[in-house]
């Protein structure tokens, strides 16, 4: 016994040795400094089926047509620490792009931008920049929009639950144009509003859509990564509108259509910029026009009609016919914000902290 | 028939080999999960080496990831060494970071050696009071201390919760819930890209042995937790001593929510424990309370720690996956605690 004991223990050491020496000689090469390799960093898990997912698509996309070496980490925290530690070690790995998709990871990507020079940083849906940090989103509320229109149409009960992440600019607008597009079909829709707090948590964002229905709801839509809403509304006989990346998989027997991203084209544009020494750290916020955001297929649960109205939309949002924040708009208590035939500025439009008319719920006031 | 049966002397040796042995099965267990899975288990064995270990980054990042559960780990011990299931490292971590973010975001230009003593010792007397509650519910009213101070934990937990989404919101995070940034001047400083918390956890590692080893304190709760009826016998003051050692475990959690929050968060929020006052508990157990050893599991549970975070990125292993091999690892580690205790024994012969 005692024997077998020693034979196993040298075998666990000597196993030890051998994946040691074997690791340090991996790592050794740091030969062609032009070579690019990208990390990415993303809030939730790739199999969410939603935002973290769309990304990735980008990233493969990436791989695929400039043949560059990407790495990846999922679920990394909202955590200035922690988003800090991800990217050192990322760059010790030899990364010199760092992609980071969430709005949470900003200021630790701001302080290693800072730390690390000769390193590019790429942050999605924030407003901080640096000379080698760039800002990039895309105007997903044109799409939210579009959906909306879907949704104004399908309801019966003229109330839309809407299963809000953050009360944070990027959601508001999303809430906003999604209730004008519905308005702009049914002059009578509700849009009721809950918060999760949260990107990534299936479990919450489901019940939150449920205490929606229970109130009256009758379509439902989301902001969060995953496919939680969906599947509330299918089991309640509801419908639904997805976000992220097309999600009529994840509730068949509930989802119309989805707002969603492709970030690919994006991508590829901004790495071989890097590749040419052309790259100026910018804040991209690109629409239908550029192909960044569309709108998933109508699938047959869709209204009647509704296909073509959206389609004339979209027309109308590429052509830049339609700006879709355009007075004349109330806030939810009726007052006048935006006066009429005036287009709300970019800016103002990236720091929307109030609900449009028709919208209820309310904005935590900090 | 195979039975069990109580090893009655365990020598050093035969425990390090058992433990050799069952890491070694969990290694066999992994590589045939990772088989299934499609994954070359050298490739993930040598990627989780080379992520904790291989470049001075990495290896400067295991010792970050230690320091925390070196601090609480013998703060937990203190507690346990009493037979005291002080579990609610996590919430005194959480509270003892409170406390320094207290100070931190009130005096942010307070003079810097000045700011930080305030901030250790406000974190450390309320990381204290955190696990006292428990003990004295438990001195006054018999309550049982493992339920009570694991449900501290949730309400410390949701308490930062509060104030990350409410009073303490940062203004200027746009509606994102978090709180503000300390101020330079409440940052520890670091020394070769460790922060000074390393050399307090290793002044933590000295000071807990001998205050254990050598100290009429320290003789008194290991007498206590042997048996409170000799405990009385010899004149020990068991409720003074069990409140003082409950303080004293929780202080030096609320000592860790001090270090993390201030050097590592460099914030309040509810990843500044992150699992931590959980993990020590296991360290602590593994250990078997011997401080020396303490340092060095916390120093193999953070390179595992790092080494999966690695593997991540390098072979693009799920998340889930790579949590999956840690729980391996710990059920193997973790289970020869039975073989280590006892010893299967063949039940062919009676002894005359």
């Amino acid at each position: 016994m005692k024997n077998m004991f020693r034979k196993f223990f040298v075998l666990a050491v000597a196993l030890m040795f051998v994946l040691t020496g074997c690791g340090s000689k991996t790592t050794g090469g740091n030969s062609s400094e032009k070579k690019i390799k990208v990390g990415f960093l993303y809030v939730g898990p790739v199999g969410d089926g939603g935002f973290t997912y769309a990304h990735d698509q980008g990233r493969i996309y990436l791989e695929n047509e400039l043949k560059v070496e990407t790495i990846s980490k999922e679920s990394v925290k909202e955590d200035k620490a922690e988003v800090e530690k991800e990217i050192e070690l990322m760059i010790d790995q030899g990364c010199n792009v760092i992609i980071g998709t969430s709005f949470g990871f900003q200021e630790g990507m701001l302080s290693e931008a800072k730390k690390h020079p000769e390193v590019k940083f790429m942050h999605c849906s924030g407003y901080e920049t640096a000379e080698n940090m760039g800002q990039y989103f895309g105007k997903i509320e044109q799409m939210r929009y579009l959906t909306g229109i879907v949704a104004g149409m399908k309801t019966k009960s003229n109330i839309i639950g809407y299963v809000g992440a953050f009360p944070i600019p990027e959601v508001i607008r999303g809430i906003n144009a999604f209730t004008l597009g519905a308005k702009s079909v049914n002059p009578n829709v509700k849009v009721k509003v809950v918060w999760t707090n949260t990107w990534y948590d299936p479990a919450k964002e489901k019940d939150a859509a449920i205490a929606l229905l229970d109130a009256g709801a009758d379509v439902i839509a989301q902001h969060q990564d995953t496919a939680g809403p969906q599947q509330a509304a299918e089991s309640r006989g509801a419908f639904s509108i997805g976000y992220n990346s097309d999600m009529s998989k994840a509730a068949p027997k509930a989802n119309m259509t989805s707002a969603v991203w492709n970030w690919g084209p994006y991508y590829v544009k901004q790495i071989k910029a890097i590749m040419d020494g052309t790259w100026k750290a910018e804040k991209y916020w690109g629409g239908i026009e550029d192909n960044v955001v569309d709108i998933a297929p109508l699938t047959n649960l869709a209204p009647e009609g509704a296909k073509e109205k959206v389609e004339a939309a979209k027309e109308d949002i590429k052509s830049g016919k339609n700006k879709i924040f355009v007075g004349p708009l109330q806030d939810q208590t009726g007052a006048l914000k935006v006066e009429a035939g005036k287009i709300m500025t970019d800016d103002e439009i990236w720091n929307m902290d109030w609900f449009v008319e028709g919208v209820e719920g309310n904005i935590p006031k900090n | 028939m195979l039975r069990l049966v109580k090893r009655e002397n365990i020598d050093k040796g035969t425990n390090i080999r058992i433990r050799l042995l069952f890491l070694f099965f969990s290694f066999i267990a992994i590589s045939i999960f990772l088989l299934i899975l499609n994954y070359n288990p050298i490739e993930v064995f040598r990627g989780m080496l080379s992520g904790a270990f291989n470049t001075s980054y990495r290896i400067k990042q295991t010792i970050i990831t230690a320091i925390p559960l070196i601090i609480t780990s013998i703060g937990i011990s203190i507690a346990f060494k009493m037979k005291y299931w002080n579990i609610g490292g996590e919430g005194q971590i959480l509270i003892g970071a409170f406390g320094a973010a207290l100070i931190a975001l009130n005096f942010p230009d307070m003079y810097k050696p000045l700011l930080l003593t305030v901030m250790f010792i406000t974190a450390v007397i309320l990381g204290g009071f955190w696990a006292v509650i428990s003990g004295i519910l438990k001195v006054y009213f018999n309550t049982n201390e493992t339920i009570i101070t694991l449900m501290l934990n949730y309400i410390a937990l949701k308490f930062i919760t509060y104030l990350q989404y409410g009073p303490w919101k940062d203004k200027k995070a746009m509606g994102f819930p978090k709180i503000p940034n300390f101020s330079d001047n409440a940052i520890l400083p670091s020394i070769g890209g460790i922060h000074i918390g390393l050399i307090i956890a290793l002044i933590i590692v000295v000071i807990g042995y001998l205050f254990m080893k050598h100290s009429k304190m320290g003789y008194e709760i290991t007498v206590l937790g042997e048996s409170k009826n000799t405990a009385r016998y010899a004149g020990i003051r068991i409720n003074k001593t069990i409140l003082t050692a409950v303080f004293l475990s929780g202080a030096l959690c609320g000592l860790t929510g001090f270090i993390q929050s201030s050097a590592v968060s460099q914030t309040l929020s509810i990843e500044v424990a992150g699992g931590v006052g959980y993990t020590a508990i296991i360290i602590a157990w593994l250990s078997n309370l011997s401080e020396p050893l303490m340092l060095l599991v916390s120093i193999l549970f953070a390179a595992l720690l790092q080494g999966s975070s690695y593997i991540q990125t390098a072979a693009g292993i799920p998340k889930s996956v790579a949590l999956i091999l840690q729980a391996f690892i710990l059920f193997f580690i973790l289970g020869s605690e039975l073989f280590v205790k006892y010893k299967i024994a063949a039940n062919e012969r009676r002894a005359a």
